[in-house]
């Protein structure tokens, strides 16, 4: 098959779409005012500001004045989560609840937290890389101050019972938030039906630009800043507005959400297909539940094959994959993820991740499965590691058992 | 605007009359002013953007005005000093007059506006026989806020709009909700806008150190206790006052002098007379004669008959034709003749003889 380039990493960043690009450019060159400025060209910036506000609003049921744009999910995540911290401590309250399998942005500020004096209860992933609500009912206690549990997860994909926690959370008092920046635009969600308070969603995910982002704060809850400074975004987030990328945002998130079932149904579908072709290799594994997972995501061990050397080849060939989270990618650490989920280090090393999206053709699919298989053989075919595996395990070199 | 239903439904009604308008807040205070953040009062920040929000969901430009040195001076000390003096401010009928109807009307002129609207429960009518504008109360009795505009000049009037003047706040509720205008349900704000928590005597005390403890006594001298600071009560008090006595007692007066708080009984509350400065009238530049009407002491209260003459120095005496209660100094006392406004003044003195 003829070699062409694929891009199967949207779960790190996304192009921004051209609607989006072109709605921003304007405010670049020629409408540059400052949103908080006297005249016209200030007044502008801050109505193109609000339009934005209302298409964030709209695509996740919020109200306008509950959307907060920061510079994305992590600083979104760092105020959701210090900002109720301090808020608990106020009553005494320093406990919050998360998971093991969070994005660094929630887990390093745990970690943080618990430094300054807070106790953190970080619930456990079943083998499938989910948990129950039962879960976090039970860990919530009388000093719960916030429960911080992601929507979908970054690396393997699965959606977590976000409304079934919300409800949870809602009937014992805990203010709830959830880090979605994988979700939204995959999944459909209204913070008001899953009794959500807090949300956390970035734009370059889902075609917007980098460096932007925002945080929903349901209405009613008072964080303190994280940012202090000007009285941007209703005094509660300073510095400028980033007014090209506000407005690209909400062309992206209003694009993203608008057709979310037909696009998830045509995803999914080629996402199946790669999940069966890849598994058709012996000695694979998915990584995830099967059914409550993104759309676009495949995550995948292969063992015998160490994950840089996998990816650097199938970069070669053309395809930009990863083996897990790009925010981690420089480190040679096995991913906490896949950890969390169970995998012994050697098989959470060798582990494979495609996010594909509606951009994605059902050529690129065929092309992907075409070229997985051959670089498997080769990388296994050097592997001192893989060698060991067939002789203990009584496997020919292509992994199948020796009769 | 406010961001609240009524100037929101305002402006909607002005532009299905054909006005070309554009929107304005006045930024009256920062939360640092106030030491405060909070969503419900009538001009934070977050008003602001609400205001901003229902401006661009109806096509029009949008600008926010600070005032913010003019509401400190004009508003809010003069707030601490009535206070302090043992009076009872009324800071909303001070922005309206210094604010409102002064420096924003200032600013739509500059920016070659007509008029200025608000969404203030009210008629203007224009007299030809006199040439000149009146104020009448809104067909709404609960919402009526003429009360607080006694105090508009003639120039004022006439370039100033009330389009939900004519209607019921049903109905305007209805408008803001068949237009989707984000604050359909917004609470009216109804407490002293600086003061969100409505606690001013801690607002008073912040500002200006704590007050004086002094004897509680009776009108016969009689000492009942200690209170703790005059600010915090108010004439016409009667709960939480902190003495206990055989019959219902009730604040009857606040006696600088000596820092004492005098209680009555029932019967020896009220006033038969006062006297009022810093006048204005409406349908007349001056009082000539003694003139029979009614007046309003406080807001939202019933209007009693009265009489009302000039004085020589410019103020005006009121008599009630019988004794009426809960006459505080330092709030406006409104005249009316029917449903029409015929002027007010600040009330300088209560005599109960």
């Amino acid at each position: 098959m003829e070699k062409r380039f694929i891009y199967a990493d949207n779960a790190a960043t996304t192009c921004v779409s051209k609607k989006a690009l072109e709605a921003a450019l304007p405010y670049f060159t020629e409408q540059y005012g400052n949103a908080s400025s006297i005249y016209r060209m200030g007044m502008d910036s801050a109505k193109v500001i609000l339009k934005a506000r209302e298409q964030v609003a709209n695509a996740i049921g919020a109200k306008v004045n509950e959307i907060y744009f920061t510079s994305g999910g992590s600083e979104a995540d760092n105020w959701a989560i210090k900002g109720s911290a301090l808020n608990g401590a106020k009553r005494g309250k320093k406990h919050i609840i998360t998971t093991v399998f969070e994005h660094h942005a929630v887990l390093h500020t745990c970690q943080f937290l618990e430094k300054q004096g807070y106790e953190v209860t970080y619930l456990p992933v079943d083998e499938k890389g989910l948990i129950t609500p039962k879960q976090v009912e039970d860990a919530i206690r009388e000093d719960t101050c916030l429960v911080t549990i992601m929507f979908a997860n970054n690396e393997i994909g699965t959606v977590l019972p976000i409304a079934e926690v919300g409800e949870i959370c809602k009937a014992k008092k805990v203010p709830f938030h959830t880090d979605a920046v994988q979700a939204v635009g995959n999944v459909p969600i209204n913070v008001k039906e899953m009794n959500i308070d807090m949300l956390s969603l970035s734009g370059h995910k889902i075609h917007a630009p980098k460096g932007i982002g925002c945080l929903y704060v349901r209405g009613g809850i008072s964080l303190p800043n994280l940012i202090h400074g000007g009285a941007q975004e209703r005094n509660k987030r300073a510095g400028t507005e980033n007014v090209p990328s506000i407005v690209a945002l909400g062309v992206a998130i209003t694009d993203a959400c608008a057709d979310i079932d037909t696009k998830a149904i045509k995803v999914s579908k080629m996402r199946d297909r790669l999940i069966e072709g890849i598994l058709k290799i012996p000695e694979t594994r998915l990584n995830g539940d099967a059914n409550k997972r993104l759309p676009g995501n495949v995550n995948i061990s292969i063992r015998g094959v160490e994950g840089e050397s996998l990816l650097l080849t199938l970069d070669m060939n053309g395809i930009a994959a990863s083996s897990g989270s790009a925010c981690t990618s420089g480190s040679l650490d096995p991913s906490h993820v896949l950890l969390a989920i169970g995998l012994p280090h050697e098989i959470a090393h060798g582990s494979l991740r495609l996010s594909i999206n509606e951009d994605t053709t059902d050529e690129d699919v065929d092309y992907i499965l075409s070229v997985i298989p051959n670089v498997v053989k080769r990388l296994r075919g050097m592997s001192p590691l893989w060698e060991r595996i067939c002789k203990t395990e009584g496997l020919d070199s292509d992994g199948n058992k020796i009769k | 605007m406010s961001g609240g239903v009524d100037s929101s439904v305002a402006v909607k009604l002005l532009l299905d009359m054909g006005y070309d308008c554009a929107g304005a807040t006045m930024r009256l205070y920062t939360n640092e002013d106030i030491g405060l953040d909070k969503a419900k009062t009538c001009c934070s920040l977050n008003d602001v953007e609400d205001a901003r929000f229902v401006a661009f969901k109806l096509g029009i430009d949008f600008h926010v005005f600070n005032f913010s040195t003019d509401f400190r001076e004009k508003v809010i000390n003069h707030f601490i000093d009535t206070y302090l003096n043992g009076g009872t401010p009324n800071p909303c009928i001070e922005c309206n007059k210094h604010l409102k109807f002064e420096k924003f009307l200032e600013r739509a002129r500059l920016l070659d506006y007509n008029y200025i609207a608000t969404g203030h429960y009210v008629k203007r009518e224009f007299d030809k026989k006199t040439g000149r504008w009146n104020l009448k109360r809104s067909p709404d009795v609960n919402k009526d806020q003429s009360y607080v505009l006694y105090s508009m000049t003639q120039d004022q009037i006439a370039h100033t709009l009330f389009p939900v003047g004519e209607l019921s706040k049903d109905k305007i509720r209805q408008i803001a909700e068949q237009n989707s205008l984000i604050n359909a349900d917004k609470p009216d704000s109804q407490d002293i806008c600086f003061i969100p928590d409505g606690d001013y005597a801690k607002f008073i005390t912040e500002n200006s150190g704590e007050q004086p403890e002094g004897d509680i006594i009776l009108t016969d001298g009689t000492k009942l206790g200690r209170h703790k600071g005059l600010i915090h009560y108010t004439i016409g008090q009667r709960k939480g006052i902190g003495v206990s006595y055989s019959e219902p007692l009730f604040v009857i007066d606040k006696n600088l002098s000596d820092n004492t708080l005098i209680l009555g009984t029932k019967d020896e509350q009220g006033c038969t007379s006062l006297i009022a400065d810093d006048v204005n009238f409406i349908p007349f530049e001056k009082l000539a004669e003694p003139f029979e009407c009614t007046a309003q002491t406080r807001y939202h209260q019933k209007d009693v008959p009265c009489t009302v003459s000039p004085l020589d120095d410019g103020r005006i005496k009121v008599v009630f034709n019988t004794k009426h209660k809960a006459v505080s100094v330092g709030q406006a006392v409104v005249l009316y003749d029917g449903d029409y406004i015929v002027g007010g003044g600040t009330i300088a003195e209560a005599f109960n003889d």
